[in-house]
């Protein structure tokens, strides 16, 4: 495997003559132009699908600690069970071609925000089950606490149980914002255009594979890295002088 | 639109699906008992104290660990014919990269069940005169095993999720066995449906049973 030809980024996609500055500008579009558009789609596709599975996540996750609300509660657990006992792709393709059929207004929505809605909804169950444990995990005086000087339901969720069980669950939470990044890679199944799409695509026209896959692969890595980094910095500046809990759960 | 399964008949499930089915349950198992084996393998080599053991583990199980399987399947399956210089099946390359993979997880899982036992149980082991190799297979593994029973079977659900992944090479496996029972016979969305619908029957009930498990084995201790 010795013969590499790192150029092939600096190659322009249409006529495949090397472009001196490697980055083309202007007309000219090298594989690298293409690789780190393509990137950007991976990173949007994430961020906007983490949002989604925050938010989402987070009421799941309330709904299942609530008191004295066994529908509610019922209703949480069917849908973490729902999402979490259907691969990914399965999903994926549900929400690409099944949910557009049944749904007519649906079907002008782009793939990419069909994309996002399937893999957050996937991810918002993984969420609510961190959260629900993260806020099971507190003492249960905190939340009689939160009662006895007159807070509401959601008075005390939002100023006595959320601020703490969101610092507790931030360790998985880190894990699952990096998993998003990976499980990304899924969409090329419906032609996003991100980087597993980009591989195939460009790995094929140049016939460049290894190259193509390491530069794939190293971008992959940053991206959880600089995650795995800003995530660190947040858990940092949110710590609580004194308070540590261990555990939360797991991700994969 | 209208929904209509009712061409889904045995004929169909026996020719199509089932086939599909098969493949998906062998790759789970054969990957989870590679993936178990080469893991603890794998968890000894970080755990072994010896830096020219630990060094290259970590590296192996933090690299697998921060690429997309997809890519890792991907990857297999077009570099690794460079590699050996011979074209391989699909099938072969999903079942290869998927102990491949899976180990790295694997060996987390061991490693953490490994560590969860009491020091005094391998100093006990070492004080009776057992070798390394006898304290492990005697004393250290049989408990890891047993404490981390549930962790290993919640893998090897999301494992058994994950074995769809490869419809990135075209492998034949469930969800293409769907897949393809419904464009010959012009129904893809049933398809989808039900093969999301066998999906999460199988991983409920799987997941039921490890959480059961999971109560048993909690009393024990």
């Amino acid at each position: 495997m010795g013969n590499w030809d790192w150029m092939v980024f600096c190659k322009d996609t249409t006529d495949g003559t090397l472009v001196a500055s490697c980055y083309g500008t202007g007309h000219e579009y090298t594989y690298l132009n293409w690789m780190i558009g393509a990137w950007g789609w991976t990173i949007a596709v994430s961020l906007s699908a983490l949002a989604v599975a925050l938010l989402a996540g987070s009421i799941i996750g309330i709904l299942r600690t609530l008191p004295d609300s066994p529908w509610l509660v019922r209703f949480g657990n069917a849908w973490v069970e729902l999402f979490r006992n259907v691969p990914l792709l399965v999903q994926i393709f549900l929400w690409y071609f099944v949910v557009p059929a049944l749904v007519p207004p649906m079907k002008s929505f782009p793939s990419f925000a069909l994309v996002v809605i399937a893999l957050g909804l996937f991810t918002s169950a993984r969420i609510a089950e961190q959260l629900r444990s993260g806020i099971q995990a507190l003492p249960r005086g905190q939340r009689y606490a939160g009662m006895a000087v007159g807070f509401t339901t959601p008075q005390y969720y939002r100023y006595v149980l959320l601020p703490m069980a969101y610092r507790i669950i931030l360790p998985p939470l880190t894990s699952e914002s990096m998993n998003i990044f990976k499980n990304s890679s899924v969409a090329f199944a419906v032609s996003v255009p991100e980087l597993t799409q980009f591989y195939l695509q460009a790995g094929e026209e140049t016939a460049r594979n290894m190259e193509v896959y390491i530069g794939v692969v190293v971008l992959y890595v940053i991206s959880a890295m600089v995650i795995n980094r800003l995530m660190a910095y947040v858990e940092k500046h949110s710590r609580v002088p004194g308070f540590v809990v261990a555990g939360g759960t797991g991700g994969h | 639109m209208n929904l209509d399964l009712s061409f889904y008949n045995w004929d169909i499930i026996r020719n199509f699906v089932l086939k599909g089915f098969y493949f998906s349950v062998f790759l789970t198992v054969v990957a989870t008992l590679g993936g178990i084996f080469f893991g603890t393998l794998l968890a000894l080599m970080r755990l072994s104290g010896k830096k020219w053991l630990d060094f290259p583990a970590a590296i192996y199980v933090n690299g697998m660990r921060s690429v997309p399987l997809v890519m890792v399947i991907l990857g297999f399956f077009l570099l690794v014919p460079f590699a050996i210089g011979r074209p391989i099946g699909a099938e072969t390359s999903a079942v290869i990269t998927f102990v491949a993979f899976e180990a790295a997880y694997f060996s987390e899982i061991m490693r953490a069940g490994i560590q969860s036992i009491a020091r005094g149980q391998v100093f006990a082991g070492m004080a009776v005169g057992m070798t390394y190799g006898q304290n492990m297979k005697l004393v250290i593994l049989p408990q890891a095993f047993r404490n981390m029973l549930p962790v290993l079977l919640t893998q090897t659900i999301i494992l058994f999720q994950d074995t769809s992944l490869v419809y990135a090479i075209g492998a034949y496996d469930l969800l293409k066995g769907f897949e393809t029972a419904g464009k010959n016979f012009g129904r893809p969305y049933e398809s989808y449906l039900l093969a999301a619908v066998v999906y999460f029957v199988i991983c409920y009930s799987l997941s039921y049973v490890v959480k059961q498990l999971h109560k048993k084995i909690a009393i024990i201790r």
